[in-house]
């Protein structure tokens, strides 16, 4: 670079002229087969995955009357409703606590893993324009789609223990044990999520198969009812569907003392923690595999 | 091999037709493939392997080329020949079928202007998510803040949801973002082409800041002078081969008048064609220096020839007169300058020539545009050609030679059409 004259107006910049030869090498060519789960780079684009999420947050309320209120309102008539229909109609056994309480408890981890898989396999096709413009890991979408249920989470968590306190329940020393559940969920709802995302962009059946598979999926996830009511030669069934498990452990460790049906069993839970395991990790594999094509079907 | 920034081998990207490229024109036409498509799709499945109706397409094809650390090239071409999936390659958003490329340099590439704006989000928010999306890091944005908003000239809407901007201040703010990412490689599409026309020049001024910092840029447009006025270097690109690589006045004049001429001498009457009317045709132009050698090039302070043939078809009561129209890279106006007809040009039928000295210490440095007229008087005014465009030449400045010489010490770029060498006088007086 030559020397750039004092005239004012003309001055360039150079902050970064002299830097030289530096930084990456990227090589780009066909990739072929398996690819590696890339999560260096999703490290270095961490702040995107915040950024998103914070999005995905900040606008989900925009321009309603009622605003974050909404996100506590959702839980609170959903209890209102099934307490109804199924506590005072139907009289489904509670396991020795107020239905509303036996209900939200499990509502909790339901609610965020149906609502994370809804918007995981909705990501990619939503977030298209992005996907078509701008390089960055592909995992970072559906992740910070999952990242962004945390603050219904959060706050339907507040409301949870408003009602345990209402009714004068105290959570048993079990509650420690509540992040090893709600990783479970976290990866039931990512896993399943990679794979339903990674599908919806070549097949938009998804949109449509989601919300049929979430019904079904809820309605054989002990929710509205107990475990109790489940006859033990299909008890091993329920093994494979890993909210089982999860939502057994939530009810166990919040509701204390007043619980009457116990924790998950040993067994049945090791298969859930497996099966989540080899989900993500298939799912991450599978949503690696089909990324470079994206920008190219969607 | 140290100052290559951007290494391509023989690029190429196929695309099913089908999967891209067809668009359903009518709701009729949807809904017709709607019910069949279930059947079809299945049907699909069963042939698969069996039978390979599909069409495919080479969107590029056997691509190479070299970019040095600190180059601004430009990439010019058609509609749909391939500079976009080029750029789209580069910058990883998706995968070529064969080939390979290097690159060396962290990468920003700015395929769209306002990539990730949420409607609903405000002026604010949106500098953090698009910048963050173009890959900044939080702590750069908090840093650049300032500028960004001071450049986009909205500091009374920060806090406005951007649905409620004008399309003007959207653009504003999206290119401001994006005009302050601070990569070493910088690749770019299109999208100058927004906005009004005095924002227009205040990014076209960031953009040559950029190439001045020493970055590289690929740069794709339409915009011809936008292309000469920024990238000394240009690539053309034609049904997605590589056709034309070099002096970004060549390329463009290449990518203008594509197969029939060279830049600097062009034959007007091959394959067949005819430049002209009954009166008058254009047959053969170009730039020669003053030794009468063909060039390309010239020095700010050396004079150069024009020279024009043109036939005369009828005998005419009255000479006609050859203009030249200069233009500028950025493709305004800098100059005309006419020979008149009282030269004692002839009347008769015939071949001429025409020759017009374009002195040393007039142009400025920079990429010129010449167009090429012939005009009769006799009958009104009539024009029996006009050849926009026709040649180009280069006017370089040699500032290791003209630094003391004519720019009294000043090495900074000079602005203006043209730079003439005037008469000054300057005396004490008191």
């Amino acid at each position: 670079m030559r020397d750039r004259g004092p005239l004012p107006g003309f001055e360039a910049k150079r902050d970064n002229a002299s830097k030289g030869p530096s930084g990456p090498v990227s090589i780009i060519r066909p990739t072929r087969g398996l690819a590696g789960l890339g999560l260096g780079q999703l490290w270095e684009y961490r702040e995107l995955l915040y950024f998103l999420a914070w999005r995905d947050v900040k606008v989900r309320y925009k321009q309603t009357f009622l605003g974050v209120l909404w996100i506590v309102m959702q839980p609170i008539l959903t209890v209102v409703l099934f307490t109804l229909i199924f506590g005072k109609l139907l009289k489904v056994p509670s396991g020795g606590v107020p239905y509303p309480v036996f209900l939200l408890a499990a509502l909790l981890p339901w609610n965020y893993f149906a609502s994370t898989l809804n918007r995981c396999s909705n990501s990619l096709v939503g977030n298209a324009h992005l996907i078509t413009k701008v390089y960055f890991p592909r995992l970072v979408i559906p992740l910070s789609a999952a990242l962004s249920g945390l603050v219904d989470f959060s706050l339907t968590f507040l409301v949870l223990i408003g009602l345990l306190a209402y009714f004068g329940i105290w959570p048993s020393t079990g509650f420690l044990l509540l992040p090893v559940f709600f990783a479970i969920v976290f990866f039931t709802a990512v896993g399943f999520g990679l794979w339903l995302s990674a599908l919806n962009v070549r097949f938009r059946d998804v949109n449509y198969l989601v919300p049929f598979l979430l019904q079904i999926w809820m309605y054989s996830t002990p929710i509205v009812y107990g475990t109790s009511i489940i006859p033990d030669r299909f008890r091993w069934v329920l093994a494979f569907n890993p909210m089982t498990g999860v939502v057994e452990g939530f009810r166990w460790a919040l509701l204390g003392e007043h619980w009457t049906e116990g924790g998950p069993e040993t067994a049945l839970f090791l298969v859930s923690i497996v099966t989540v395991v080899i989900v993500t990790i298939t799912g991450a594999l599978f949503f690696r595999s089909t990324e470079r094509t994206f920008a190219d079907i969607i | 091999m140290r100052d290559t920034a951007i290494r391509v081998e023989n690029l190429g990207k196929l695309y099913q037709i089908g999967q891209r490229l067809t668009r359903y024109e009518t709701l009729r036409d949807r809904i017709a493939l709607f019910a069949r498509s279930p059947f079809r799709n299945l049907r699909r499945l069963w042939t698969r392997g069996k039978k390979r109706e599909l069409e495919y397409i080479w969107a590029i094809k056997d691509v190479s080329f070299e970019v040095k650390r600190g180059e601004v090239v430009g990439i010019i071409g058609r509609n749909g020949a391939g500079k976009s999936t080029l750029l789209r390659i580069l910058s990883r958003i998706t995968e070529p079928t064969e080939g390979y490329a290097e690159i060396r340099g962290r990468v920003g590439s700015l395929l769209e202007v306002g990539t990730g704006f949420h409607p609903e989000l405000t002026g604010r928010e949106n500098i953090y998510l698009n910048g963050a999306i173009l890959g900044m890091k939080k702590a750069e944005i908090d840093r650049k803040f300032d500028e960004i908003v001071a450049f986009a000239e909205i500091e009374k809407f920060l806090d406005t949801p951007v649905k409620h901007y004008s399309s003007g201040m959207y653009v504003r703010l999206a290119f401001a973002v994006a005009a302050h990412l601070e990569p070493e490689i910088l690749l770019v599409d299109e999208v100058l082409a927004v906005g009004d026309a005095a924002f227009q020049k205040k990014c076209l001024g960031k953009m040559g800041d950029v190439a001045k910092e020493g970055r590289t840029v690929l740069f794709v447009s339409h915009n011809m002078g936008m292309i000469t006025s920024l990238c000394p270097k240009a690539m053309l690109l034609e049904e997605g081969r590589l056709v034309a690589n070099g002096l970004a006045s060549e390329t463009v004049l290449t990518y203008y008048n594509r197969g029939r001429f060279s830049p600097h001498a062009a034959d007007f009457t091959c394959n067949g064609q005819r430049i002209g009317d009954h009166l008058a045709t254009l047959l053969e132009a170009h730039i020669e220096d003053m030794d009468g050698n063909l060039i390309s090039e010239v020095d700010i302070r050396h004079p150069f020839k024009i020279k024009m043939r043109y036939a005369l078809h009828e005998k005419v009561p009255k000479p006609p007169y050859p203009n030249f129209h200069f233009f500028d890279a950025r493709g305004e106006y800098a100059f005309v300058s006419s020979g008149n007809t009282y030269m004692g040009s002839g009347t008769e039928v015939g071949t001429y020539e025409a020759e017009c000295i374009v002195p040393g210490y007039l142009l400025n440095n920079g990429v010129y545009f010449i167009g090429l007229a012939l005009t009769f008087t006799y009958q009104g005014i009539h024009v029996s050609f006009y050849e926009k465009d026709a040649l180009s030449v280069s006017v370089r400045d040699p500032i290791d030679e003209t630094l003391d010489e004519i720019r009294s010490g000043y090495s900074g770029p000079i602005p203006g059409p043209v730079r003439p060498k005037l008469d000054w006088r300057i005396e004490k007086v008191s």
